[in-house]
């Protein structure tokens, strides 16, 4: 990066590691704090809308779908997250793949499993194997979105289906004895009044959220922890211009502090939606907000 | 000025000649040194990274590399991630009940340890070494306590930290570490496990397959093979081909 950089061998102190420090590896390992952010922004929403959506289908008074949500959130809480991360992924990937292969290859006469391999015609590759490598990185970043979305959708499924029903009944009959429909009742009244009540769980789900995101290096995508592993592993000097002994504790303490942060910080905006979603509430807290204010 | 401007446009004719042909993709570990290695601007370097090229020049193939877990190196392969696993792996009849083989790229070598000092007690003590390598088979085998780690790496972090007695990997891998650092040193017994070292196919890519052995048997041939595996100091060199 930098001019005296060149010649690292005859680097001391500082520079050497100012030079060291913006090597090619280390920008990667810069930018993958980016991608852990990155994928947290994404799956809090799509996180929230699966479990959104299995907690209404639970509730549901149509039989088939009620069971379809409870069965979801059931079965996926119950798989242990590695053996779903190791495992399921793949069969992702191969069903997308099955399914475009029978759109884009009707006549395609060879068996897609051929022993132990997984063989679908080219233009059904996904992402086609022809495709630039940031293609493949970010489908592979997708399909880690869709799975983590899954797994912590179904834990969210149940926080909501909680709240959902912690929802004083007499409000909901007091929205009908006004005529609204059950439709109605629900948008306005019951969803509006849930959150404070799944606060805490959503809470709690999303601090295991961030402490699972280490998982995304099984997933194939070089996260934070593969480049710490990389970088601080030791390096000779003839395979590197920055020969180091065992870094490791340095590098995962560099971690530590990023995740110990980023909880900080997420206590704080906890905090603050709490106090928000209290407010006019028929609980403890919003009564007491209640009468500070009167 | 025009020169440049030329050779540029040549440059751009030719890597858009080459991106019309299918792209083969090599799957590697890139934490394996000398075999193959993330460099400091982050690419995959190493003997496998120029045995690789030159190979798939050799086929006229336009290779791409993706750096992938050594522990579901196998799994992602046959579902189709990547074509090839070019990553030190020993042709064994394990894998070749799941995976093809190319012809050996390395002559079958002797593994050895790496230890604190000569005198490390292999059956009484702990012995490290990485998850599903045939140096962790053969140390279960012996009956041996064995611990495995995902990385080999780790396994000579668990030797200088005291966690393990000893390191059972390829030998070029633990004697690159050894010319570097004081405190460690090879033990004398080595052990003959394992054949050479192939290039890792879906058995279903018989085509591909038989580029790759035909330019290696090339490579064999000409010497630049084994010019190679002496610059890297992987292996040993190959008699005849």
């Amino acid at each position: 990066m930098f001019e005296s950089c060149a010649d690292p061998s005859s680097l001391e102190g500082l520079s050497w590691f100012a030079c060291y420090l913006t090597t090619g590896k280390h920008m990667a390992f810069y930018a993958s704090f980016g991608t852990v952010l990155l994928l947290l922004a994404i799956i809090l929403p799509a996180a929230l809308l699966f479990g959104f959506a299995g907690a209404t289908a639970a509730r549901s008074r149509f039989l088939p779908l009620s069971i379809l949500g409870k069965t979801y959130s059931a079965i996926v809480r119950g798989v242990p997250d590695i053996a779903f991360f190791l495992f399921f992924v793949i069969a992702l990937d191969q069903a997308f793949e099955y399914i475009r292969h029978k759109i884009k290859c009707p006549d395609w006469s060879e068996p897609i499993r051929q022993g132990n391999d997984f063989v679908v015609c080219t233009a059904a590759k996904m992402p086609l194997s022809n495709s630039p490598a940031w293609v493949h990185d970010t489908y592979a970043f997708l399909v880690a979105v869709l799975t983590f979305a899954i797994v912590y959708g179904a834990f969210a499924a149940q926080v909501l289906y909680g709240a959902m029903q912690a929802v004083p009944r007499a409000q909901i009959e007091t929205a009908e004895a006004y005529g609204m429909s059950h439709a109605q009742a629900f948008r306005r009244i019951l969803v509006p009044q849930m959150w404070i009540y799944a606060l805490p769980g959503l809470g709690n789900l999303w601090m295991i959220m961030v402490k699972a995101t280490p998982l995304l290096f099984l997933l194939g995508i070089q996260d934070v922890v593969y480049w710490a592993r990389d970088l601080g592993g030791t390096k000779q000097a003839r395979f590197t211009d920055y020969p180091h002994g065992d870094w490791r504790m340095f590098y995962f303490g560099a971690l530590l502090v990023f995740y110990l942060l980023l909880t900080w910080v997420s206590e704080k905006v906890l905090d603050r939606l709490t106090r928000r979603f209290s407010l006019g509430q028929a609980t403890a807290a919003g009564e007491a907000m209640r009468k500070a204010g009167a | 000025m025009n020169k440049l401007i030329l050779s540029a446009a040549a440059l751009a004719l030719a890597s858009s000649a080459a991106m019309a042909q299918d792209v083969v993709r090599m799957g590697t570990e890139g934490a394996y040194p000398p075999w193959n290695y993330l460099d400091d601007s982050g690419e995959v370097a190493g003997f496998e990274r120029e045995l690789g090229d030159e190979l798939c020049a050799r086929a006229e193939l336009n290779c791409e590399w993706v750096v992938n877990d050594w522990d579901s190196i196998i799994p992602n392969l046959v579902s189709g991630n990547y074509d090839t696993i070019i990553a030190g792996m020993s042709i064994t009849p394990e894998r070749a009940e799941v995976i093809a083989f190319t012809q050996e790229y390395t002559p079958p070598d002797p593994s050895a340890y790496l230890a604190l000092s000569a005198d490390a007690d292999l059956e009484g003590g702990v012995v490290a070494a990485q998850t599903g390598t045939i140096q962790a088979a053969f140390v279960a085998q012996q009956g041996w306590s064995l611990v495995e780690f995902a990385t080999p790496e780790e396994t000579v972090a668990a030797v200088r930290n005291g966690e393990a007695d000893a390191v059972l990997a390829d030998k070029s891998y633990l004697a690159a570490i050894v010319a570097e650092d004081d405190s460690v040193v090879l033990l004398e017994r080595e052990e003959q496990i394992g054949g050479g070292v192939g290039m890792g196919l879906r058995q279903s890519d018989t085509e591909l397959k038989d580029k790759f052995d035909a330019v290696i048997g090339e490579m064999k041939c000409d010497g630049s093979l084994n010019e190679l595996i002496e610059k890297w100091e992987v292996a040993s060199t190959f008699d005849d081909c």
